[in-house]
């Protein structure tokens, strides 16, 4: 039985946005998963899945106000030949975008795709959310499937010339946005995509990715740094035979952030990594990875890398799961995820979760959380490293681990810079 | 019992060593009995005659209404990864004595009923005095175990009562205890766990008939090992056992249990609770070899083990260790927790727990670190074959005030076949930056310099592996009395390779 409260939230947060109208296929998918969200009521904080991370401020209405953050670092991914696309607080903005016309790759918005009678996407919008919604609920994301205007709906038929940078402005001090990207990469297809910025007070995003055979997603990701901004993101993707799949998530600030990655591996040798690296500042700050690994197919490879550093009472949290199917042999899942605590205020909590039906695997999982260490900082100080330096290099290090699953080495730069700055700051 | 198929890689006498322990069950007989039944299902009236039947005095009985009030209240937890069909908590007995102990309680041994005596014999558990254990040669005056034999409600008697009460120790019967050491018990009752802690200890703590009661005085190290043996012999009854152990400042006590059931095809209940106190530079060793009946290889029957296990290290220094091997019931819910308050107190949990058919184990501990500089270790091995599901469920909490606090976990998992499964749920929360936690699953976490001891020695990494990780097991396993290491050791046999998670 769903509580009572859970289910009048989650009716007030329906009633609080509008219902949008498009094409038929498309009032069918946001009903279905309007209707679904209503039958789950909001997430609470006793809810197991978020035991860890007090979801009201995610379903709060109105949200709370975000002041705007200003800052002369440059614009991330700036250095990169990229196809520059601009959402401000969750709207997209032509004027700020490059020209979406590209060989080999479609991009239209999600606005346009609603009113299309006839589409493709008919066969992948609110797919991959509605089966993510098993065996955990994530009402969130049938939220933003029911009311969700924006975004941009991708399909790769080739390799993509350029990597498509899509930058979340946040302009508005009470923006509430919700932002709904879906992407389809097809046989043999390759696809890049990058995401920077805070997008609003509020930022509610889901992607949906549909890796087809030998198709290839990369995703690097940086959250911005908005003091006050909170996010919840889920990222659903189903993997075909032989695709690769590979996302990294660097999350410096923000009051609040949810990173929901749920990977469904179908094909056989496949391989998936999804890692993270997460710098946090304040007891205001609160950090959550949510993974949830399928393996459904033989061969396959998936990694889960996360990393946090946490400092002045900041909060870290990791839930990850790798499911193996009673058919999935020869599975290789791997799992790290640790804290590094810079001061006895911070807190690190993980709930590394295994679940395996199928005898001839190797699954491993490991998660260690404490300071730095302190005969590493001797060894350096030894050497002549000034104590704070070398207690960044050693922080640096830690980080870097996360920072080694970008295989671009322009795109692990820019985020090596970033984290540079980080340090800097303090 | 169904074919094991194992994978490449899994040792023929890991398979052997599974197989000879979960194929046929040893102790499904039967003792044909009288048994006088309290009647069916569960009232406030059934509280009040199990009370009356122990001669409780009134602030017990209190106790049990209260916990019986509470448990009206209270749903039962699902969140567990086991699947078994919905309890009907008014289909059970809730109290069952064989008859020749109801009429007039025996005196001493001599005057138990010898079907009774012959029940434990045919279990390997010696009530005699004089007896040592089945098998093994001791010279004079070594290895002692005193015994405190239940079954189903009633304890039939504690051997070697006398010789302890020299040393200061008190050790018999809950029942008898809340009679004879009243103040005791109740100072120490439902302080570990109280009486609204979770469905099953609620529901224990109000229909509990019998157990052991335990207390070491200040300074004292037990003469022997104490140990209970749980029976559950009548159809259709639950049993529900209180345990309670009290170690005063410095003492010492080794403390086994042992619990088997008749083969039946309908599922039985058992839930107990088990509460330790453990004050300054006190150290407790609790061993359980579970061996209730698993149910048959379709899954028909056996026991619903549902079982509520914390130690509370209240004093500086305090120990306690609990050390499992689990190889029984159809269903097990068990988590033996260490709440580490005292500073430099230390927890550890050992645990072996073999799945095979139709068994579901959930299962694991938590350790929850108070004190400053608490040390807890974690080692937890799980063996899945046939249809069988086995879950490590834990958590590692280490609170702000826990300065230089440390944990180490270690969960392996074996699965023998391709129908089962394994799983893990390892919850860490840690709250201050010089807790150290670690929690790793691989082979590599052995401690390297005996490691590199058995390389140097001309060992491969594996032979390497196995020889420190069977070493750390004998440690455990040879601390319990010989015929339940018997059965424990053969697991020693089962390696590390093909392991996961």
């Amino acid at each position: 039985m769903v509580a009572q409260p859970k289910l009048d939230q989650g009716a007030a947060l329906l009633a609080a946005y509008a219902q949008p109208s498009g094409a038929a296929w498309m009032n069918d998918a946001r009903a279905k998963a309007r209707a679904s969200f209503a039958a789950m009521g909001a997430p609470h904080k006793r809810d197991e899945y978020w035991k860890y991370t007090d979801p009201s401020a995610l379903t709060a209405i109105p949200t709370a106000d975000a002041d705007l953050f200003s800052t002369d670092a440059p614009i991330m991914f700036d250095e990169i030949d990229r196809v520059k696309i601009t959402f401000v607080d969750g709207v997209f903005d032509a004027d700020q975008s490059d020209d979406l016309a590209l060989a080999g790759c479609s991009i239209e918005t999600l606005a346009d795709v609603a009113a299309t009678d006839i589409h493709w996407a008919k066969e992948l919008f609110g797919t991959l959310e509605a089966a993510g919604q098993d065996p955990v609920e994530r009402p969130l994301a049938a939220l933003n499937t029911a009311l969700a205007t924006q975004g941009l709906v991708i399909r790769v038929t080739g390799t993509c010339p350029k990597p498509l940078a899509i930058r979340y402005v946040h302009a508005s001090e009470t923006s509430d946005a919700l932002v709904r990207h879906l992407i389809k990469v097809e046989k043999g297809a390759s696809l890049t995509v990058l995401e920077s910025g805070a997008g609003a007070a509020r930022f509610n995003s889901v992607l949906e990715v549909d890796v087809a055979d030998k198709g290839a997603f990369h995703h690097v990701r940086s959250q911005g740094r908005d003091h006050e901004r909170k996010t919840v993101t889920h990222m659903f993707a189903r993997l075909g035979t032989e695709s690769l799949f590979n996302s990294f998530t660097l999350t410096v600030n923000g009051v609040l952030t949810r990173n929901e990655v749920v990977l469904e591996l179908l094909g056989d040798d496949t391989q998936a990594t999804v890692a993270g690296a997460c710098a946090g500042d304040g007891a205001s700050f609160h950090h959550d990875d949510t993974v949830f690994i399928t393996h459904d197919a033989v061969n396959c490879e998936s990694r889960q890398v996360f990393k946090k550093v946490l400092r002045n009472g900041a909060t870290g949290v990791f839930q990850g799961k790798i499911l193996v199917q009673p058919d999935a042999q020869k599975t290789d899942g791997y799992q790290i995820s640790q804290g590094l605590l810079l001061d006895d205020d911070s807190n690190f909590l993980a709930k590394p979760e295994l679940e395996i039906y199928a005898d001839d695997v190797a699954c491993s999982h490991g998660s260690t959380v404490g300071a730095i260490d302190e005969d590493a900082l001797f060894y350096l100080g030894s050497r002549g490293v000034p104590h704070k330096q070398a207690q960044d290099m050693l922080t640096l290090a830690f980080l870097g681990e996360a920072l080694d699953e970008i295989a671009d080495e322009a795109l692990r730069g820019e985020i090596e810079t970033r984290l540079g700055a980080w340090m800097e700051r303090r | 019992m169904s074919e094991m198929i194992a994978k490449d890689g899994v040792e023929e006498e890991t398979v052997e060593a599974v197989k000879s322990l979960s194929g046929t069950y040893k102790y499904g007989f039967e003792t044909d009995i009288e048994i006088e039944y309290a009647p069916k299902g569960i009232n406030e009236d059934i509280v009040r005659l199990i009370s009356e039947r122990n001669e409780e005095p009134e602030w017990m009985l209190e106790w049990r209404l209260a916990a019986f009030e509470r448990w009206l209240q209270m749903e039962e937890p699902d969140w567990a990864m086991v699947d078994y069909p919905k309890i009907d908590f008014q289909d059970i007995y809730y109290y069952a004595r064989p008859k020749s102990m109801a009429e007039e309680k025996p005196k001493s041994l001599d005057d138990v009923d010898p079907k009774l005596l012959e029940t434990y014999a045919k279990l390997g558990i010696p009530l005699k005095e004089q007896a040592l254990l089945a098998g093994v040669e001791a010279p004079e005056g070594e290895r002692k175990v005193a015994v405190d034999a239940v079954f189903d409600s009633v304890s039939v008697g504690t051997t070697f009562q006398e010789e302890l009460k020299k040393a200061g120790v008190i050790f018999m019967s809950i029942s008898e205890a809340v009679k004879e050491h009243p103040d005791l018990v109740r100072k120490y009752l439902g302080t570990v766990v109280p009486q609204s802690d979770n469905y099953y200890a609620t529901l224990n703590s109000a229909v509990f008939s019998d157990g052991s009661f335990v207390y070491i005085p200040e300074g004292v190290k037990c003469p022997m090992e104490l140990s209970t043996y749980f029976r559950i012999n009548a159809e259709n009854t639950g049993q529900f056992e209180r345990t309670l152990i009290v170690a005063e400042k410095g003492s010492h006590v080794s403390y086994l249990e042992g619990c088997t059931a008749p083969q039946r095809d309908v599922a039985q209940l058992h839930a107990a609770v088990v509460e330790l106190v453990i004050q300054e530079d006190a150290e407790i060793k609790y061993s359980t070899v579970q061996n209730w009946f698993p149910g048959d290889e379709n899954g028909k029957g056996g026991i619903y083990n549902f079982v509520t296990k914390r130690a509370d290290c209240r004093g500086d220094r305090a120990k306690v260790m609990w050390t499992q091997v689990e190889t029984g019931s159809a269903v097990t819910w068990k988590y033996p927790s260490c709440i580490l308050r005292g500073d430099d107190s230390q927890g550890e949990f050992y645990s072996i727990a073999i799945a095979n058919n139709y068994q579901q184990a959930d299962t694991g501990t938590k350790m929850i670190h108070l004190g400053k500089n608490t040390k807890s270790r974690i080692v937890s091995k799980g063996i899945s074959a046939g249809k069988a599901q086995n879950t490590y469920r834990g958590l590692v909490s280490m609170h702000k005030k826990a300065k230089d606090a440390r944990n180490y976990t270690q969960c392996d998992s074996l699965l023998i076949g391709d129908k089962c499964g394994a799983h893990t749920v390892p919850y860490i929360e840690v709250k201050n930056n010089s807790a150290r936690v670690e929690h790793e699953a691989t082979t590599s976490k052995v401690d390297d310099e005996q490691l590199f001891y058995c390389r140097q020695r001309g060992m491969d990494e594996e032979e390497a592996v196995a020889l420190v990780v069977n070493g750390f097991c004998k440690d455990v396993l040879q601390a319990l009395p010989m015929e339940f290491a018997m059965e424990a050791q053969a697991l020693v046999a089962i390696s590390l390779e093909g392991s996961v998670g």
